[in-house]
């Protein structure tokens, strides 16, 4: 039994969310790039060089990529011989969110409750999904959500009966659906099969894959390539201002389900595809 | 086309935008985004006066992240506009000269951008490290309470946008 004291959480939380919002990941930066080569619109290729020159500036001034620095999501793959000490772990997460929130600069965008709609001050809670797993690690990954592509996410209770062509239509009227307001060009986040909640899960943790990392199923590989190529035939382009690229990545993930049902879930998610992952 | 423009908005300018044109707005501008909506809305619906005066004026739909100091701004772009599509053709009956956001606008906001011969504007969405770069100045002129949601004046130099429905409501995202 390994112990691990819940301020070494709270002092990894808080680094993780600062330092995930003022720099993409090495395989979004990178797939911006070759999507800016690719791009054939005039207009197009002038968005994506402002997009390159964003990214510089909040490096350089360590400002957040994106003013939207989103509600807190985290993945915890916690080993099953790992026991914490030294208070609540959802509470010592929370109090990392607080913490890198308030010294990081980042937007406060999360209300205490979804009707009454008070803002909490200190963007907590966030959302924490736990996976117990062999060993004694804990490998936490941070991807704070933005609302504009969140907004524009979709959950469909196919029949069996649809298949795979009923699961890439729905994927694809998603993105056409979503449009401009999910500021293209977008990483598609794709959860098939499970139940109602699992696929809606599967697609958040699908965009936590780096870009052009694809599916080991070969199939599903497939797909993802086929899906990408159609909704970058769709001309909605970067910003929705038209051209050739659409999306940067279609990830999907799949999981078992039952006999009389096919559960998808797409999760839209702007350029600003924050994740980073860490050990403890 | 490139333009130059002066906020406030002057009407015989925003007769000569067309969707398509790529714009650098300089002035005075005003952020309010959905919370701040709402309360204008129950103001307006209780015969009261907003707290600010819209007429001519461009409002962006933007909750900026904290300035670290001796900066004006934290990162400043666009957010989705469609969500103040119920309050906005009222605004523009009262004179709102034109808006800044992302992303679609409903048929109602169309007409009463035609009606009132006003004009949208779009930011690149999730360049908001970017464009703080052309904010100058901020200050909460209401609902101080609402936090990133308060009514804020920004004085902006040469703000990119790009004309996505002009005064005659061509919309450039359905081209």
């Amino acid at each position: 039994m390994r112990e691990i004291n819940v301020a070494e959480v709270t002092k990894t939380v808080r680094q993780m969310c600062i330092d995930v919002n003022y720099e993409l990941s090495e395989d979004m930066q990178a797939a911006l790039k070759k999507a800016q080569n690719e791009e054939e619109s005039e207009l197009g290729k002038t968005i994506f060089s402002k997009l390159q020159e964003n990214l510089v500036i909040a490096k350089e001034d360590q400002i957040p990529i994106c003013q939207d620095t989103g509600m807190a999501v985290f993945f915890f793959k916690i080993g099953q011989d790992v026991h914490f000490v030294g208070g609540n772990l959802t509470d010592a997460i929370n109090e990392g969110v607080r913490q890198g929130y308030t010294d990081g600069y980042l937007r406060k965008s999360v209300v205490g409750d979804p009707l009454i709609r008070k803002n909490t001050g200190d963007n907590t809670p966030a959302v924490v999904h736990y996976d117990i797993v062999p060993g004694d690690g804990v490998t936490i990954t941070c991807a704070p959500k933005g609302f504009g592509s969140e907004n524009m996410s979709r959950v469909f209770m196919l029949k069996p009966a649809d298949g795979e062509e009923g699961v890439k239509n729905a994927i694809v009227q998603s993105v056409l659906d979503a449009g401009p307001n999910a500021c293209p060009p977008m990483v598609v986040g794709v959860g098939i099969g499970g139940t109602f909640e699992k696929c809606a899960e599967m697609a958040k943790e699908a965009l936590t894959r780096p870009v052009g990392q694809h599916s080991e199923i070969d199939y599903v590989k497939d797909m993802e390539e086929e899906v990408l190529n159609r909704i970058n035939a769709t001309g909605i382009g970067p910003a929705g201002l038209g051209g050739k690229i659409t999306a940067l990545a279609v990830n999907i993930n799949t999981y078992a389900t039952h006999i009389a049902g096919l559960p998808v879930a797409v999760n839209i998610c702007c350029h600003v595809n924050r994740h980073i992952t860490r050990e403890i | 086309m490139e333009k130059k423009i002066q906020a406030p908005l002057n009407k015989e300018v925003v007769k000569e935008l067309r969707s398509g044109d790529m714009v650098y707005i300089s002035g005075t501008i005003y952020t309010a985004r959905d919370a701040a909506h709402k309360r204008m809305s129950e103001i307006l619906a209780s015969g009261g006066e907003l707290p600010i005066d819209i007429r001519e004026n461009v409002i962006y739909y933007m909750g900026p992240s904290p300035a670290r100091e001796g900066r004006p701004i934290g990162s400043a772009g666009p957010t989705t506009a469609s969500r103040m599509d119920k309050y906005t053709p009222k605004l523009l009956d009262l004179g709102l000269g034109g808006m800044i956001g992302k992303g679609k606008r409903s048929a109602e906001v169309k007409e009463a951008i035609v009606r009132n011969k006003s004009v949208y504007f779009a930011a690149i969405g999730g360049a908001g490290a970017l464009l703080s770069k052309a904010i100058k100045a901020s200050e909460v002129v209401a609902y101080d309470d609402l936090g990133t949601e308060a009514i804020r004046k920004l004085e902006v130099e040469d703000f990119p946008a790009i004309v996505v429905i002009d005064s005659e409501g061509n919309d450039l995202y359905n081209k």
